[in-house]
């Protein structure tokens, strides 16, 4: 597998960086460089090996479902680089 | 007095239950060396003020009799902790002026034993990097130089102002995180001690995530005892993490015996590496006769996938911070870039916040998720990952510890490492299949290079076992007598 400057493209859209034109080209042969390296793991055989779904041997919490936080908009949208009355603002979406 | 800058945490400890001096006295020292250490870069952010206040109420605390573990200790904190209050950067543009309304649950808990903070270390963009060359707040300097060369060395990442801050004698310890050698790594570079205790032995919230199945808080100090102190004190059970996990934290200072007798030392042939640099074996072979000296067992172990933990990594963590990453759209917190539209100013934003290292890996990481490849690369790593991790389980069978060096080499000069971040990520090698792991470790300074440069070794036990690594980590340190302190050329 390895990446043409299409591709680049279309995966710096799907992660939302914007990548100029002249850096797709550059870009697509360090990513192919690292790729490369990692087609070693095809070397592998998992054929009958379950994923690592769980670091530690443990399964997840249950809790009661209870709110046990909130209350304070004022604190949440704090660092927003722009909001208005405790919402944030962003760009028109809807014409 | 005596320089206080030079005690450990335990004898800090001990001389202020004594009332030998205050903590104000103390944390006054530490302010005065980071100040004169700042040709260092380790920090970004320094709150000299709030240490003083916090100094003081410790004072008065201890006067009262309700001294916690930690009480007056000044240390630093990795800036990827959020702090209430405090500027927070993971070393990036796009968190510019991110002030957290919170507080991390491993540094409260530090602060609830009365531990007392001098600022905010500096460290590779979100913690990606193994050098500290990452960082939008420029590079952090090794407080170590070669003999007889005064170029600038990297102290190792991603946390490199915390061991650089540790090294200097800034600050007595320094939280670090590590996700596949960020602790251990920089502490070898260094000539300290950096424990990553086990997956789910330190809370990971408020610590700005990278990859939430790898990230784990740890200690960064100068002996094994003050990381015994210092891990007992950041950790515990937290609901507010869903991995957390449910265990009494145990006396990690009380498995400090200095008695390994009968302790199996496994030794994993798949690290004796083709070229590595003869004296990191050299120094390897000499940990392994302090141990059998020790009356420790040495088995020689075999962990067959080893070579393949580095790719796997180099998946699993950037497919995972692609999405942790997600966040940070110029909406809700940091730097706005504007643009055409909506989706304009989330590309513009985040192509002009994010470095170079960071968008590499946020780009690998949505590929490899992408509609048509997540079967072929994170499925497959991810499979990868469990045969490392059975490994390990199968060498636990044989042996109570491994032995290994942590980093393949000493620490080297800004840009020596060249263009090809595959060089870059050669430096984790011996760290990360204990991370994929999720194992606790711990680099423990054994021995200096031919250029007079500080060198680890690891320790390696089973999960929730770190008081094996403590106990022989304790040993390997006492064997080692590592007494070394760079040449404080950065006070001018």
């Amino acid at each position: 597998m390895s990446l043409d400057k299409a591709t680049v493209a279309k995966v710096a859209n799907l992660a939302r960086i914007k990548v100029e034109e002249k850096d797709l080209e550059p870009m697509a042969a360090e990513l192919n460089n690292i790729l490369g390296w990692i087609e070693q793991l095809g070397e592998v055989d998992t054929e009958t090996t379950m994923p690592m779904t769980s670091v530690a041997d443990m399964k997840l919490r249950w809790r009661a479902d209870e709110v046990t936080d909130g209350g304070y908009a004022e604190e949440v949208v704090a660092n927003a680089p722009s909001s208005e009355d405790n919402f944030f603002a962003v760009p028109k979406v809807i014409e | 007095m005596s320089d206080l800058t030079k005690l450990t945490i335990a004898a800090a400890r001990d001389g202020l239950a004594a009332g030998d001096f205050s903590s104000r006295e103390l944390t006054a020292a530490h302010i005065t060396a980071m100040e004169a250490a700042e040709p260092l870069n380790a920090f970004i952010t320094k709150t000299p003020e709030k240490a003083v206040e916090a100094a003081t109420d410790s004072d008065t605390r201890r006067g009262k009799g309700e001294a916690g573990k930690m009480d007056g200790i000044p240390i630093a904190i990795k800036d990827l902790y959020c702090t209430k209050d405090v500027l927070t950067t993971a070393a990036s543009h796009i968190l510019d002026g991110f002030t957290p309304k919170y507080e991390s649950t491993v540094t409260a808990n530090l602060w609830a034993e009365g531990a007392v903070m001098l600022g905010k270390a500096n460290l590779d963009e979100f913690a990606m990097g193994s050098s500290n060359e990452t960082s939008f707040y420029g590079n952090v300097a090794n407080p170590w130089r070669r003999e007889g060369d005064n170029r600038m060395l990297v102290p190792g990442g991603s946390s490199g102002g915390s061991a650089s801050s540790v090294a200097s004698f800034s600050a007595m310890g320094a939280t670090g995180t590590d996700t596949g050698g960020s602790i251990r790594q920089p502490a070898s570079f260094t000539g300290i001690v950096g424990m990553k205790p086990t997956y789910g032995r330190c809370s990971r919230w408020g610590v700005v995530a990278f990859a939430s199945s790898l990230d784990q808080a740890g200690p960064m100090t100068r002996t094994v005892r003050d990381s015994a102190i210092m891990l007992e004190a950041m950790a515990g059970f937290d609901p507010k993490d869903s991995t957390s996990v449910d265990l009494t934290v145990p006396n990690f200072e009380a498995a400090l015996t200095g008695d390994i007798r009968g302790m199996k030392i496994g030794i994993p042939n798949e690290y004796r590496l083709d070229g590595i640099n003869p004296e990191i074996n050299a120094l390897w072979e000499k940990g392994i006769d302090w141990m059998k000296s020790a009356g420790a067992e040495i088995v020689d172990i075999s962990l067959p996938h080893t070579k393949y933990a580095l790719p796997a990594y180099y998946i699993i963590a950037p497919a995972e911070a692609s999405s942790n990453l997600a966040r940070y759209d110029g909406v809700k917190y940091g730097l706005r870039v504007e643009g055409e539209d909506l989706n304009d100013m989330y590309a513009s934003t985040r192509a002009e916040g994010f470095g170079a290292e960071v968008k590499r890996r946020l780009l690998i990481g949505t590929y490899a998720l992408s509609a048509g490849y997540y079967d072929a690369y994170y499925l497959k790593a991810q499979k990868v990952r469990t045969k490392i991790s059975d490994d390990f389980k199968e060498a636990f069978k044989q042996v109570d510890a491994i032995l290994t060096p942590t980093a393949p080499s000493a620490a080297f000069a800004y840009g020596e490492k060249g263009d090809d971040p595959l060089e870059m990520y050669l430096n984790d090698v011996f760290t990360v299949p204990a991370s994929l792991a999720g194992l606790p470790g711990i680099s423990v300074p054994a021995g200096l290079s031919e250029e007079g440069l500080p060198l680890g070794l690891q320790i390696l036990a089973k999960p929730f076992d770190e008081e094996t690594v403590f106990k022989a980590a304790g040993v390997l340190e006492e064997a080692a007598a590592f007494a070394a302190t760079p040449a404080d050329w950065w006070r001018g």
